[in-house]
């Protein structure tokens, strides 16, 4: 009883931190590395516990995330959606990849995700963006390994595991 | 390890209903994508759910805020001391100069009164401070922490005291957005300072810098030349520092020069910057001005007997030309229609 709350709270508690991380600046010359961390936060809990992410969840974050963003309503509800499908569809393969292979997977993930953002502001007028545009995915590929043991840890730690 | 949910999540055949689910939602992701790029009106539904959001940003800024509290209370003295003075340096020079401004402003004062324009040297702005949030990488904004309740409208520019920033885009109650003059997708009427000639500067791809991309290749344009505010368009107000051009080439079609600039604002280091509150005169001819000629019912009747105006047919002929254009086309027409 207490324990799925707590669960609960966690789970709601990453998603929110995600987004609040992704709204907090880097300094200058480091902007263009920052990874997109609601996509790689909610992969992991598609990874984790697949049946708590639906696509529901990751549009209602998306437009969430559009919403602090102020940007374009509905964009990362599109990249998200797509992305959680994607892991949903593929998540009891990529749950037994060696780590390494999961970076790669996630990698591709991510590289997907630009490609959506890509059309979406190209068919939405913009310019094309710098080359610096693709540095991101890379990125959160690497920092992939570290965000899963980490998040896998506290979640140990909590003792707040699957029933 | 919870791998027997057979019918949930199945090794390797998809599920239809899944695909179903994905359609809908990205369809709708579409239609909002398309209602917001379209419409105006979920700026509405953001400007209401912004009692959620600017506390976000506020925390959002705060990792940043303490970065800068940190690096005040860790700089060592002399740096500081070195800054204070550079500041007092620049003071004094600044004060000079506007002491020697006050007495030629105060003369352009008379003589604008005297010419019965309505612009004035004089500033009208308000302060504010920068919100260290980031709104995506490649999107060159920035938050203000001023909002709808400081009167701060769409529109305002922003400007620091190197040069013009940007303008509002967007504004809630407590927070705006602006968007930077190197944005892709801005474009600001300038003229360069040496020759007054007019042209437009796009921000870049790159985004710190300026492109001007439609100078005629006959113009006269060098590295090193200033770029202020035209006033046209009515947006930006004239004579306001936006950059200095750093270098010249051909297009690649060849029918016009290209120039790149550099912003005069320190884009990416205010910290405060101010808004201005009077915006440049509205766009478009001046408004008519006001009838000098003699009060319409003084006008002979187009539908009067053809024999009234005899006595003098030729006066309002002659006295037409001498009054102000409006009522001289008037007349004249109403003559035309006598006969």
């Amino acid at each position: 009883m207490n324990k799925i709350r707590v669960r609960q709270l966690w789970f709601a508690a990453t998603l929110l931190l995600s987004l609040v991380l992704m709204l907090v600046p880097l300094p200058g010359p480091l902007t263009p590395y920052k990874p997109y961390w609601p996509a790689l936060v909610l992969l992991y809990w598609c990874l984790q516990s697949g049946d708590r992410v639906t696509l529901g969840l990751a549009f209602c974050l998306g437009v969430g995330a559009d919403l602090f963003d102020g940007m374009l309503l509905g964009e990362q509800a599109l990249r998200l959606t797509a992305m959680v499908f994607i892991a949903l569809r593929f998540r009891s393969r990529l749950r037994f990849f060696p780590m390494w292979q999961q970076t790669l997977a996630v990698l591709g993930f991510l590289l997907n995700d630009r490609v959506l953002l890509l059309l979406v502001r190209v068919l939405g007028g913009d310019p094309l963006p710098p080359a610096e545009f693709w540095i991101s995915p890379f990125v959160g590929a690497a920092l992939w390994p570290f965000l899963f043991l980490i998040l896998d840890d506290l979640r140990a730690r909590l003792r707040i595991h699957e029933a | 390890m919870a791998l027997n949910r057979d019918d949930k999540s199945p090794l390797f055949s998809p599920g239809v209903a899944g695909t179903l689910r994905l359609i809908v939602y990205l369809a709708l992701a579409c239609v909002l994508m398309v209602l917001d790029h379209r419409g105006g009106w979920l700026a509405n539904v953001r400007y209401g759910l912004s009692i959620i959001v600017e506390p976000v940003y506020r925390i959002a800024g705060l990792p940043s805020q303490g970065f800068q509290a940190a690096t005040v209370a860790f700089a060592d003295r002399q740096r500081l001391t070195e800054a204070n003075q550079r500041l007092r340096e620049d003071l004094l020079l600044a004060n000079a100069k506007l002491n020697r401004m006050a007495s030629v402003a105060e003369q352009n004062q008379r003589l604008k009164e005297l010419l019965d324009t309505q612009h004035s040297l004089s500033l009208n702005v308000q302060l504010a401070r920068l919100i260290g949030v980031d709104l995506g990488a490649f999107r060159h904004r920035i938050t203000l922490n001023v909002g709808a309740r400081d009167q701060v409208k769409v529109g305002q520019v922003v400007i620091d005291a190197r040069g013009v920033m940007g303008q509002i885009i967007e504004v809630m109650p407590t927070t705006s957005v602006a968007m930077l003059i190197t944005d892709p997708n801005h474009a600001i009427p300038v003229t360069i300072e040496r020759t007054g000639l007019r042209t437009v500067a796009y921000g870049s791809r790159g985004g710190d810098m300026l492109t001007l991309p439609n100078i005629p290749v006959s113009a006269d344009v060098q590295a090193g030349d200033k770029l202020v505010t035209s006033g046209l368009g009515g947006r930006f107000p004239t004579g306001f520092p936006v950059g200095t051009i750093r270098d010249v080439g051909q297009t690649a079609s060849g029918t016009f020069l290209s120039a790149n600039a550099v912003p005069a604002a320190d884009l990416d280091r205010s910290e405060d910057v101010l808004l201005l509150h009077d915006l440049a005169e509205a766009a478009g001819p001046p408004e008519l001005a006001p009838n000098a000629g003699p009060p319409a019912d003084m006008a002979p009747d187009p539908n009067a007997p053809p024999s009234t105006p005899a006595p003098n047919p030729t006066l309002p002929k002659v006295t037409a030309p001498t009054a102000s254009g409006a009522p001289a086309r008037a007349s004249s027409s109403a003559n035309g229609g006598t006969p």
